[in-house]
């Protein structure tokens, strides 16, 4: 359902992503894993069309991403579900507003969102947080209504960028107990991260990247930060 | 209205709501512009209104007629002119109508006149011409009819009025202009900063793939609202001054310049619409121009 053909993405002289070439069936749980800097965020932004590619081709459920038109990235960007460390939540709505923004922009009736968005919330274990904002939660908090957001509208593609980066071991573990059961619904998950705890305790597809090339691709993979050329102190569960 | 313009409208009172501060700035900064506006929108029509109450006025011209001219001279003259283009009507003024007519403008004073021991006024033919700019050809052909004493007519005062009055209206729409120009700008720079403020957010939302007019929706109501706000407390403002100018001076002014300002409830009428419609459009423009840079990737 995702297709990378010989993609290449730079920036001016620095490398992005450079001739990459994969493909990601549907239902599957993949992570991403780099060093920082070798083009992860690259990566994931050119299949949101955040980036335009220099080259190649991403096909994604059939259409070729990189020949959309402005007019079509909307609809795009909602077949597909995003976390990202980032790019969190609108601080000045509440995490209810948060959830439901991403039902109004597909303009879902407002009775199916006051039904289905307190499902959401208790799905990601925050019903009780519903009328507070942003700040007046925890981050660990955070990431659930984020996780809830981008599940909400069904996608066929749930991608998640660093989405435990700021948390502590014991939440991070709980939102990935949360992208894995997202995953056995049948959404295809893209995670990337940094952390090889998570990565090697898993068990899942495992893409390494390094200085924007694909260097190893392995089913039920692991991760060890120095074998990819990792100078780093990357081995730490979550790095800041 | 479909769901989209509700949404779009509740979540722009909610940003209202929630940016008290930026509410407040953009609301003063439309209202003052929309004051100083208001204030050249009522000199600007007064002027117009009296110009042409002036013009109107100068409209005639006036056929002196020598003590011996006859009657039945006056009426064949009267009826050539009556052939003459640019001619709106032609009527005889006997030196007893003329006479009256002083007493009535003399009001108060007329008894000087009865004091008079004859009626020093000429019997004249009264030309009232369509056209003031165009008065010269009249003038020539009733100079060299017999029989006439004297013409006197104003085309020098009209025309010099009507240069001022025209150059004043220039000058008052040049700065009327300037000053939308100027309003527009402070409006987009408001909403600019709160836009700037949200920047993160318009980020995020078009990840999660709204498109640019979702975004832009509630942005532009904001600004829509805070317009009419604007054009609605200036309004007022300015309608309340007039009234005070009005009653105040009014009396005056028709005194000074043989007409009066304009009525309060014509300026009600018009200033409405237009504020209306300029409060929309300067909140409209502010809030595009502003957003403009954030949604075109
Ligand atoms: N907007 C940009 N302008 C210029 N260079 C960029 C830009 N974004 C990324 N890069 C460069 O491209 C390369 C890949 O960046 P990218 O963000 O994809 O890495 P990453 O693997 O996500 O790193 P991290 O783990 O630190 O998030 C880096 O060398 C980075 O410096
Ligand atoms: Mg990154």
């Amino acid at each position: 359902m995702i297709e990378y053909v010989n993609v290449t993405k730079k920036y001016g002289e620095n490398i992005g992503v450079e001739d990459v070439s994969i493909k990601i069936e549907k239902g599957e749980f993949v992570f991403l894993v780099g060093p920082s800097g070798s083009g992860k965020s690259t990566f994931v932004k050119l299949l949101l069309k955040l980036l335009e590619a220099d080259n190649g081709h991403i096909y994604f459920n059939g259409y070729d991403v990189t020949k959309l038109s402005n007019r079509e990235i909307p609809n795009h960007r909602r077949s597909m579900g995003i976390v990202f460390q980032d790019f969190s939540l609108l601080p000045k709505k509440t995490v209810f507003e948060n959830v439901a923004f991403a039902m109004e922009i597909l303009r879902k009736p407002r009775r199916v969102i006051r039904r289905q968005v307190p499902q959401m919330l208790d799905l990601v274990g925050i019903s009780s947080e519903a009328k507070k904002y942003p700040t007046e939660i925890s981050i660990g908090e955070q990431q659930r209504v984020a996780v809830a957001r981008a599940i909400v509208n069904n996608p066929s593609v749930l991608i998640a960028d660093e989405p435990t980066g700021n948390l502590d071991p014991e939440t991070g573990w709980e939102i990935m107990r949360l992208l894995e059961q997202i995953n056995k619904r049948g959404t295809t998950v893209l995670m990337v991260t940094h952390s090889s705890e998570i990565v090697n305790a898993m068990n899942k597809r495992v893409i390494a990247i390094r200085d924007g090339r694909l260097v190893r691709d392995e089913n039920e993979g692991s991760y060890h930060p120095e074998d990819d050329g990792n100078t780093k102190d990357d081995k730490g569960l979550f790095t800041i | 209205m479909n769901t989209r313009v509700i949404t779009a409208l509740r979540q722009a009172l909610r940003q209202i709501g929630r940016n008290l501060t930026m509410t407040m700035t953009s609301l003063f900064s439309i209202t003052a512009i929309l004051l100083i506006l208001g204030f050249f929108f009522i000199i600007i029509v007064n002027i117009n209104f009296m110009t042409q109450g002036i013009r109107d006025s100068f409209d005639t011209v006036q056929v002196n007629l020598l003590e011996t001219t006859t009657q039945e001279q006056a009426q064949t003259m009267i009826a050539d002119l009556k052939k003459q283009s640019n001619v709106a009507s032609v009527v005889y003024q006997t030196k007893d109508d003329a006479l009256a007519h002083w007493k009535e403008q003399w009001g108060d004073q007329a008894d000087i006149l009865d004091r008079l021991p004859s009626n020093p006024l000429p019997n004249s033919i009264i030309v009232t011409v369509k056209n003031i700019e165009k008065v010269d050809k009249i003038v020539t052909y009733a100079e060299a009819m017999p029989g006439v004493e004297k013409i006197t007519y104003s085309k020098d005062t009209v025309n010099k009025l009507i240069r001022i009055t025209n150059i004043i209206q220039i000058v008052a729409l040049v700065l009327i202009i300037f000053l939308l120009f100027i309003s527009i700008i402070v409006v987009s720079n408001t909403i600019k900063l709160t836009v700037m403020a949200r920047g993160r957010e318009i980020m995020i939302m078009k990840y999660v793939g709204a498109t640019n007019w979702y975004i832009r929706g509630p942005f532009l109501f904001e600004g829509i609202i805070l317009g009419l706000l604007g054009a609605l407390i200036s309004g007022v403002l300015v309608l309340v001054i007039y009234h005070l100018i009005v009653s105040k001076y009014g009396v005056n002014v028709v005194m000074i310049m043989s007409s009066g300002l304009i009525s309060e409830s014509t300026m009600l009428e018009n200033l409405t619409a237009i504020f209306a419609a300029l409060g929309i459009s300067i909140g409209a423009c502010g809030s595009i121009i502003s957003m403009r840079r954030f949604l075109d990737t």
